[in-house]
């Protein structure tokens, strides 16, 4: 058993669902007890579709449970392939329906459907979501693909073309990531074959095998895909996830090599900010800024990478909750220094914020909550979804206009350079104090209480050293108190004195 | 004149009632934890389950805004079910760092889900054990929110049933006094307190308390005035401890209120005209703050989902304070006797669903076209992309809606998406 507060994944048939409800013509049936239907709701009023998923729950109770489940199973799989008419129907189990052991395969296989029935084994009690959603993509693309030969490449007009694979429903930014990676692709001169599985239908899964190459955007969800794709037909697919301006100019050289078509054009037409706002004068502030960075493996890898290489910020922290990529994640926490922390216990993500005090949280909306609590600025960069993370506007993460749209929502959530400067010269005016917070940030007032949670220390502070870090401004006293222990402690001290706090600041001065 | 008497009653002509068994788009009873951890202030609820059940707590009831909440999942994995795990080891391993990171919980409820019921996982042993370990600073309590024997609001009753069993017995049997049972908002408890305090009529408790600490006393002189109508087993549970319940509507509208009140004033004989003089300015103004609702409410078509099991007593308001007419009543399960003085308010002839299959109940919705659509969070928003207007449901679990001062804003519930499509010209 395993203590959770929050989590940062649903069970695996919830990414079954993102799957089927990214389509079209497919329907999923699901043997689930009632009140599994919750996981409609995260589709209509997290993501804000006008549509139900298009899920079939058998709903069965306590008082099934002696009599005949399978049936109820049988008769449900009828009913919904009668009603809504798929292309393609498939059937499962959720955590407690694979208790009963039923075998919805079996069972759909039963019935002489007119349509493909694709069975899904996802076991519950092992696996989460982005896994589910990975094993269903793969499921229905092999399902889908029966061709023997190698189909013919390249659209009539001789263009190279590629699929574009991995959007699903209530993904993190998807619907933009794909509009921005289709333009890139178009700079390039590459045709689109299919996109999948968002907005696909089964027959369109029939026909990837005629594109040159797999353009994969969310290896979470479609590598295992593209591998068999690679093994079956012979499809190359993309390593490259295209976010930040370093991945998607080496994103435009890797199609390009696929294609085989020249990058140059792509490349001059770079029209992203990012590097010029992040030379001009007014960001020296963010030099050095200690951030931590957590979330999916392909959203925690890319932020890394642009936190260090594009803004200059230092990272003190990288982590994941996606296991299954845990050896990426681990060689690019390596990269720089770390030891990259693999977990998806929200509690162990806590203890190590705390302990790390970084000036910036790049994290999921969990890591929202534990920097709000210890007054860090913090931007989401990584699904579980909030209903925030669907902005009307366009909003990508991926290409160019993804670039800026990072640069906007990192910075934004700081303390802005003049700002900070003023504030620790001027905190004693009652209008202009750390209390009041800086202007931009109405919302996020700090208070002159302490943190929920303070770091445990077994350092004694003198009360002199004590009101010295409180004229400290509030968004850099945290790191200010454990770099002051962290000198304590290396020299054996264990009590710490004003002169400690100015040792210690004069050490770690930068 | 009673306030009883100011609801017309209906002839004894039948309701309609249709049975159905199908998919339901209802929440199951692990929900009721985000409203009951808010009102017993020092509880804690651990849902021994699955990651659905985790996932269904932080993602189905938005509750991510509370940033430390008093609930979590202890996750079942695939050990604990092959059994290379001692269930009951792991579970006070878990209690164990729960209690060290919270000591300031007095009362934990193991919660069962459906997985933990499948297996017969048995919680109630396990938190008698637990109890002994942790008495007397922490109380530790099992009920079952699982979706196989619970929808929604039934997690209360069975959350409130486990408590019911641990009050204290009353001194002296035949002390009269008066129960209120069912979670309401703190605001409105307190006004209820005062109007009680006026009435004569004491001493009142409430269930559930707000501390743990404050488990009311009950015995035969215990009587009981449901605030909540879906209370069937923690009532079962009160009467057999010698409490008894006192028939009335529920305390939704101006009308509805002063029914429910007048249930209590009977029975603790509180004079007829000390009753009126009690409630009726409270009731003048519920009444006042219902007109302007009235006037854009009345006579439009509503059809409720099935959800809480509040759905008759708020179609008796919608029908009989607003002039609303009612297209269907769909409740997840009908509890006469706990209605049994609702039924009786509702139109001849309305259609009662019972239970649920929500494609056909969709396309009945459908055919009749109605006004004003009741329904849970699922189907709120594809309904509204189809052109109806709707209401979600869960609101009216979450907002305080009992009592005089809050009919005014039940009513607003209703009215507000009708003014708001009105208003809209985009």
């Amino acid at each position: 058993m395993k203590l959770t507060v929050w989590t940062y994944e649903g069970p695996p048939h919830v990414g079954a669902m993102r799957v089927a409800t990214a389509m079209d013509g497919v329907h999923y049936v699901l043997h689930a007890p009632q009140g599994d239907t919750y996981a409609d709701l995260v589709f209509t009023m997290i993501e804000r579709l006008g549509k139900r998923p298009p899920v079939t729950y058998t709903t069965f109770q306590a008082r099934d449970l002696g009599a005949d489940t399978a049936n109820l199973f049988k008769t449900a799989t009828r009913e919904a392939c009668d009603r809504f008419r798929p292309d393609a129907i498939i059937v499962g189990a959720s955590c407690t329906a694979e208790l009963l052991q039923d075998d919805p395969g079996g069972l759909a296989r039963t019935l002489g459907l007119p349509v493909p029935v694709i069975p899904l084994e996802l076991p519950s009690y092992q696996r989460k979501e982005n896994w589910g959603a990975s094993e269903t993509f793969y499921q229905l693309v092999r399902a889908m693909c029966q061709a023997e030969v190698a189909p013919p490449r390249a659209d009539r007009a001789g263009r190279p073309v590629c699929n574009i694979l991995g959007p699903t429903a209530l993904g993190f930014r998807h619907r933009d990531d794909v509009a921005e990676v289709r333009g890139l692709l178009a700079s390039l001169g590459i045709a689109v074959n299919v996109t999948a599985p968002q907005g696909a239908r089964p027959t369109d899964l029939a026909r990837l095998p005629e594109a040159d190459f797999n353009v994969v955007l969310y290896p979470e969800i479609a590598a295992v895909a593209a591998r068999w794709l690679e093994r079956s037909f012979g499809q190359p697919f993309t390593r490259t996830v295209p976010i930040g301006v370093g991945a998607t100019r080496d994103f435009i050289r890797e199609v390009a090599a696929l294609a085989g078509v020249d990058p140059t054009p792509a490349l001059d037409d770079e029209h992203s900010r990012l590097p010029w706002y992040s030379r001009s004068v007014d960001s020296t502030y963010l030099t050095g800024k200690r951030v931590f960075v957590f979330g999916d493996a392909t959203h925690a890898i890319a932020a890394a990478r642009i936190a260090r290489e594009e803004l200059g910020f230092e990272v003190v922290g990288l982590g994941t909750y996606s296991r299954e990529f845990a050896r990426e994640v681990r060689e690019a926490a390596g990269q720089l220094g770390l030891e990259a922390l693999i977990t998806d216990d929200y509690l162990e993500v806590e203890a190590c914020i705390a302990d790390l005090q970084p000036e910036l949280v790049l994290g999921t909306q969990m890591e929202r909550h534990i920097a709000k609590r210890f007054r860090i600025p913090c931007a989401v960069i990584s699904a579980p979804v909030h209903v925030q993370d669907f902005p009307a506007r366009r909003s990508p993460q991926m290409g160019w206009e993804g670039s800026n749209v990072i640069f906007d929502c990192w910075v934004h959530p700081l303390t802005m350079g003049l700002e900070e400067h003023l504030l620790t010269m001027f905190r004693e005016d009652h209008e202009f104090h750390d209390a009041a917070g800086p202007s931009h940030l109405q919302s996020e007032q700090p208070r002159e209480s302490k943190p929920a949670v303070a770091p445990v220390s077994d350092l004694a502070w003198s009360g002199e050293a004590e009101t010295e870090l409180a004229k400290v401004p509030f968004f850099v006293r945290g790191k200010a108190r454990r770099n002051t222990e962290r000198f304590a402690r290396d020299r054996g001290l264990s009590v710490i004195t004003l002169e400690t706090l100015y040792d210690a600041k004069a050490h770690f001065g930068r | 004149m009673t306030a009883a008497a100011a609801i017309a009653c209906r002839d004894a002509a039948p309701l309609a009632i249709l049975r159905e068994r199908g998919q339901r788009e209802v929440f199951c009873g692990l929900t009721g934890i985000v409203w009951l951890h808010r009102r017993i202030q020092d509880a804690f609820f651990l849902v021994v389950g699955s990651r659905t059940c985790a996932h269904l707590l932080q993602s189905a009831a938005g509750v991510m805004i509370f940033a430390e909440p008093r609930f979590a999942t202890a996750v079942m994995e695939q050990r604990d079910l092959a059994g290379l795990a001692d269930t009951h080891d792991e579970l006070e391993r878990i209690v164990a760092r729960l209690i060290e990171r919270r000591p300031d919980i007095r009362l934990l409820f193991l919660v069962g889900s459906c997985p933990s019921e499948v297996i017969k996982l048995d919680l109630a042993s396990a938190a008698a054990r637990l109890s002994v370990r942790y008495a007397p600073q922490v109380r530790i309590l099992a009920y079952s929110g699982s979706g196989i024997e619970t929808t929604f609001t039934e997690g209360e009753d069975a959350c409130l049933a486990a408590l019911a069993a641990e009050l204290p017995a009353s001194e002296g049997a035949s002390t009269r006094s008066l129960m209120v049972v069912g979670a309401l908002a703190d605001v409105v408890e307190d006004q209820l307190r005062r109007i009680f305090a006026e009435l004569g009529i004491g001493p009142v408790h409430f269930l559930p308390p707000r501390r743990c600490a404050d488990l009311p006393p009950v015995g035969s002189g215990t009587r009981l005035l449901l605030a909540q109508p879906f209370l069937n087993e923690t009532t079962r549970v009160l009467e057999g401890r010698g409490a008894r319940r006192l028939s009335a509507p529920y305390p939704l509208g101006a009308d509805g209120t002063a029914a429910w009140l007048a249930a209590a004033a009977r029975d603790f004989a509180v004079p007829a005209a000390r009753f009126e003089a009690v409630i009726r300015p409270a009731r003048e103004r519920a009444r006042r703050a219902l007109l302007p609702h009235r006037d854009r409410l009345q006579g439009r078509r509503v059809f409720l989902f099935p959800d809480s099991q509040l759905e008759p007593p708020l179609a008796r308001f919608l029908a009989g304070e607003l002039g609303m007419r009612i297209v269907e009543i769909g409740t997840p399960y009908l509890n006469t006797r706990l209605l049994d003085a609702e039924l009786p308010l509702l139109p001849a002839e309305t259609l009662v669903s019972e239970g649920q299959d929500v494609d056909r109940q969709l396309d009945r919705c459908r055919a009749a076209a109605p006004d004003l659509v009741v329904c849970g969070l699922g189907l709120a928003n594809p309904l509204e992309a189809e052109g109806f207007t709707t209401k979600w449901s869960i609101e009216l679990v979450f907002t305080p809606i009992q009592g005089f001062e809050q009919a005014g804003d039940l009513a607003e519930l209703f009215s507000r998406p009708l003014l708001r499509r009105a208003r809209l010209e985009v």
